[in-house]
Order: C-alpha cells, then structure tokens, then sequence
C-alpha cells in the first residue's frame, strides 16, 4: 500500500468559545509509512489536532495537507484516504461487530460480494471471527478497540489516525493492539499518526514522537534522538540500615551532579553515563557502605517531558485534570 | 456508492437498532391501544352530546393511538440520534462518504417501517374490536400512509431536536411537551363540541387537530376530502419544516470540511 504523501501541517491552530487556544501554531511532517506519535498529556491539544487533520473539526488558522489533500478545501478526499479510531470506541452497542464492518464497508463504496470478504478478513485480522455475530454491547474494552481498528481499515486506508487506542485497556490486549498497529506500518506501508499519553507506547512503537504541551510541540525527532537531548543516565542508590544518605550522597557526587530520586534514595545523573557504574560500585565498597538497592535509570521520555516543560508527563495529567475540576 | 444505497444502509442500521430494544417496540404497541381501551370506555357516553359524529366513540378515538404513535416515533428518531453523538457514531459516519440528507432520511426511513407495522397494528385492533371503516379498505390504506407521513414528520421533529441539543434527556423531554399537544387538540371532542372557549381556540390553532381529524374522518365519515387534504397539508407541512430544520442542525452539528 505504498503512497506519494503522509502529513504536513503548518501552523494550525484552534480555537474555542473563551478564546481557549487548544492547539496553538503546529507544525509537523509525518513521513509515508511512518509511526508518529503525539504524546502529551490530556488536554494537551492531542485530540483536537487529530480532529482537524481527520476533517472533522476546521483549523481557526494554519493549513494541513494528509495523503497530498487540503483538510479544509478538499475534506472528501482526505476522508477516503484515511482511516481513524478516535477516542472513544464510537460503537453501537446494540450492533453486532460484522454489522458494524459491513456498514462501514458499504458506506465507503464497497460492493456486496466484496464487503462479505472484506469483513471476514478483517474480522480474522483482530481475532474477532468468533465474536462476529455477537451484539457489541458484550464485548470487552479489547474487543471494542479491536474491532474500532477494524472498522478504520475497512477501506484500505493509507493514513491512519489512533487517538488513544490503548487507554484503559489492560496490558495484554495494549501489547496486542501494538503488535497489529506495527505490522500495519511494517507490512502495509501504512502511515500512522498515534496520540498517547503513555511514554511507554510512544517508545515502543512511534518511528518519531513529537511532544505536545498547552498546544505546542515540545520536541520531536525519533525517541533514541529525544533521549539524546537529555543524555544521560542517571543512578540511584538506597542505603541499607545503618548507612546514611549522606555517606552514599558523597561518593555519588564525584560521578555527577544530584538529580531527583525516591525519597529514600539518592541520585545522580552520571557525568558518562553507564561507563560509571563500575566506578561507583568500587568506590561505594571501598568506603564499605552497605546498598539496599542500586538501580541505573535510562534517559526516559518523561525526563525528555520535564526537560522540556518542567513537568512530569504524569504530573502534567493530574494539572489537567485538577484544572477541568475547577 | 447512490445517496438512495446510503439511505438504506441508515435505515437497516435504525430498523435493527429498533428491533432489538424491547422498549421501543412494547411501548408504542401497549400504550396507545391501552390508552384507547380506557378513554373509549370512559368517555362512551360523549356520543349522547348532540351533534356528535360518530354512536362510537371507539371509533371516534381510534385515530389517537396513530398519533401518539406517532410521538413515539419523535421519541426513538431523535434518542437514537442522540446517542450517535454522545457516543461519536456520528463522526464514524461523518468520516465515511456518507451524505448529511441520506443520515436524516435513512433515519427516518427505520422510523416509517416502525411506524408502519405500528398503524397496521392500531387498524387490525380497531377493526377487531369492532370498529367499522366509513372509507372502505381504500381508506384503511390511505389511513395508514397519512399516519406514516405523519410519524416522518414528528420522527423529523425528534432527529432536530437531538442534533440541536445532542442529549437523548432533551429529546424525552420534548415528548411530555407534544403530549400536551395532543391533549389541546380535538382529540377527545369534535372541536364544535369543545364548549370553553379558550381551550376551542387553541385547539383550532394547534395542528394536530388537523392531523387527528383527517385520519379520523376516514375511520366514522368516508371520505372527507377536506379534512384530507387539511391533514396531508399539515403533515407535509410539518414534515418539510422539520426536515429543513433537522438538515441545518446537522450541518451546524457536523462541522467536517
């Protein structure tokens, strides 16, 4: 399924009643075949501009161009090109999943005979062939997100959009919604633009993460790239009784400068990175203090997060969220 | 795929939806003959009052179960569309080339299959209990197509207010407001027989005198062409009005480039 075109957008804003800026001046360029992934917290602005590159909501200002089409001046023909799961499962309960896929597939065009042999395909593609004909109103949250993928791909899209396809969903039915989102990518050549709020997901599977914050991208290259900017890694030491924080603070600090730790602990972020580990067991036995736990920490993107915004990914949720209670 | 292939597709979809909710079969099919048995027997004695039309008032009353049909159907029309949007159906079909106008008319091409199988339902009763059609089975015909339009214009009615406030809530709560519209029509007396003043008044000026009249005529006066004609006007009258509303509802409710 190759194509010419992925996603540019340049600019684009949005706002709402209040002059509430929820996506402030974005631009980005996802590559044909590429995993993007928009992670941020919630309200960051992620749905809203998945929303207007699906067509679906305008753009107060910018432009946006996916699979080579204007997403103001050419909507139809953006709409035929991709396929999107937005964040809620938009199902009927009281529909079955076959029905769901063959009304999808008949709205997009698709003959009878095709439609029969579509639907079973992509029923068998998720794994719901033997919940086919049962009323979506008993599926699972796996299941709904399943066949929400399905009905995204009944027409062969080139792009697809996943907003959030794996919240609440337990880890088991999260790693298997990946591993089908990677073969997409991998073996269809299709274009995926993912928003997550999960570091986790981003890193597993996005080619390239941009990180959004209050409306803004952040930062943005590959996740490997991202981690780069910030470095390097850190380490942390628990004192076991009768050792002080202080003792393990003072040998620590020869390998690099204090950083944020469990309460308990004490780190550092190492001057060159994993090389130092050695250096600090050493010098940690020669003094004789006693560890309770050493752990040495890889750049994550939460640290690329609070570089960027002096927030956590997590914390910045709770602010989110915190603020839409009030 | 033809605008015609989208309408059926919506109105499968709306038919299934209907099928399997117990609700929204039992309680137009209960309600309105239950209604019917208790008015009737309570109000037997209306057809003693000097000018009255019919010596039954069964028949008299039979055309109200066609109207509050009706009303049910405004209820199903407008809480499935409801739905669509509170749960993002909707922008599954707005992503999909599926038309505006094929969504509100597959809609309510589900909602005149209902209400189809509804008004045979209410005539098979009323003939049953031994109601006699004026207008011969022509008329029986006739009778069910004027409830059917008439049940496409409320179902209208309900798929604009559900666009225009996206809650079901709103919508059940349009339902108590069209029943006491009903309750301000000729639906219990022939509006000459109506003796205060205020209440014949208002009574003239509401439309679903005319609708209640016309289908009413055909059961206990043959063919009244006026009170016909009075009643496909106001239906087709509703229906368009509604129709135009529910459209541009839609077009504010579905902001897709």
């Amino acid at each position: 399924m190759a194509q010419a075109h992925g996603i540019e957008a340049e600019g684009l804003v949005r706002t709402f009643k209040g002059d509430i800026r929820a996506v402030d001046g974005i631009d980005l360029r996802v590559e044909p075949g590429e995993i993007y992934g928009f992670l941020g917290p919630n309200g960051a602005g992620k749905s809203t501009t998945v929303h207007m590159l699906t067509t679906l909501l305008p753009p107060t200002s910018g432009s946006a161009r996916v699979a080579g089409f204007d997403i103001v001046k050419e909507g139809p023909k953006v709409r035929s090109a991709i396929g999107a799961a937005l964040q809620e499962a938009a199902l009927d309960n009281l529909l079955t999943g076959r029905e769901h896929l063959r009304l999808q597939c008949a709205l997009h065009g698709i003959g009878r005979a095709e439609r029969k042999v579509r639907t079973q395909e992509l029923l068998e593609r998720v794994g719901l062939t033997l919940a086919a004909d049962r009323k979506v109103g008993g599926y699972s949250g796996g299941m709904k997100r399943r066949l929400d993928l399905a009905l995204a791909l009944a027409h062969r899209p080139s792009i697809l959009f996943l907003d959030e396809p794996t919240t609440g969903l337990d880890p088991q039915s999260r790693s298997a919604l990946w591993a089908e989102v990677a073969r997409l990518a991998r073996e269809d050549g299709v274009t995926v633009f993912l928003t997550t709020q999960y570091l986790e997901e981003a890193d597993a599977l996005a080619d390239r993460v941009g990180i959004i914050d209050h409306g803004h991208i952040v930062a943005e290259g590959t996740p490997e790239q991202l981690k780069a900017q910030i470095g390097r890694s850190t380490v942390e030491a628990v004192p076991a009784d009768g050792t002080t924080p202080e003792a393990i603070a003072r040998i620590l600090e020869q390998f690099g400068e204090p950083t944020g730790g469990s309460p308990k602990g004490v780190a550092v972020r190492l001057e060159h990175g994993v090389e130092d580990l050695a250096g600090i067991v050493r010098a940690l036995d020669a003094e004789g203090i006693k560890l309770q736990n050493l752990e040495l920490h890889a750049p994550s993107l939460d640290d690329v997060f609070l570089a960027k915004t002096g927030r956590s990914l997590e914390g910045a949720a709770e602010e989110e969220e915190e603020a839409e209670l009030t | 795929m033809s605008v015609l292939a989208q309408v059926g597709q919506i109105a499968r979809r709306s038919i299934l939806r209907t099928a399997r909710q117990p609700a929204n079969i039992i309680f137009p099919f209960v309600f309105p003959t239950a209604l019917l048995a208790v008015t009737s027997a309570g109000l037997h004695s209306a057809t003693k009052l000097p000018g009255f039309p019919s010596d039954s008032f069964l028949a008299f009353f039979l055309a109200f179960p066609f109207i509050q049909g009706a009303l049910f159907a405004t209820m199903n029309a407008g809480t499935d569309l409801a739905r669509d949007i509170q749960t993002g159906f909707l922008n599954r079909l707005a992503l999909t080339p599926l038309r505006g106008g094929a969504l509100i008319v597959g809609q309510l091409g589900g909602i005149a299959v209902l209400a189809f199988v509804q008004n045979c339902y209410y005539l098979t009763v009323g003939l049953i209990v031994g109601v006699r059609l004026e207008s011969g089975i022509v008329g029986g015909i006739v009778l069910i197509i004027l409830a059917t339009a008439v049940a496409i214009a409320f179902g209208a009615l309900g798929a604009f207010f559900a666009l225009r406030t996206g809650s079901g809530e709103a919508v059940q709560g349009l339902f108590p407001l069209l029943f006491v519209g009903l309750f301000l029509s000729s639906m219990n007396l022939p509006r000459n027989l109506i003796e205060a003043d205020w209440f014949r008044t208002v009574a003239t000026f509401n439309p679903i005198s005319y609708l209640i009249e016309g289908l009413r005529s055909l059961i206990i006066a043959g063919w009244d062409w006026q009170a016909l004609a009075l009643a496909f006007g106001f239906a087709a009258l509703l229906a368009a009005a509604s129709l135009a509303a529910a459209t541009w509802a839609l077009t504010l409710r579905l902001t897709r480039t």
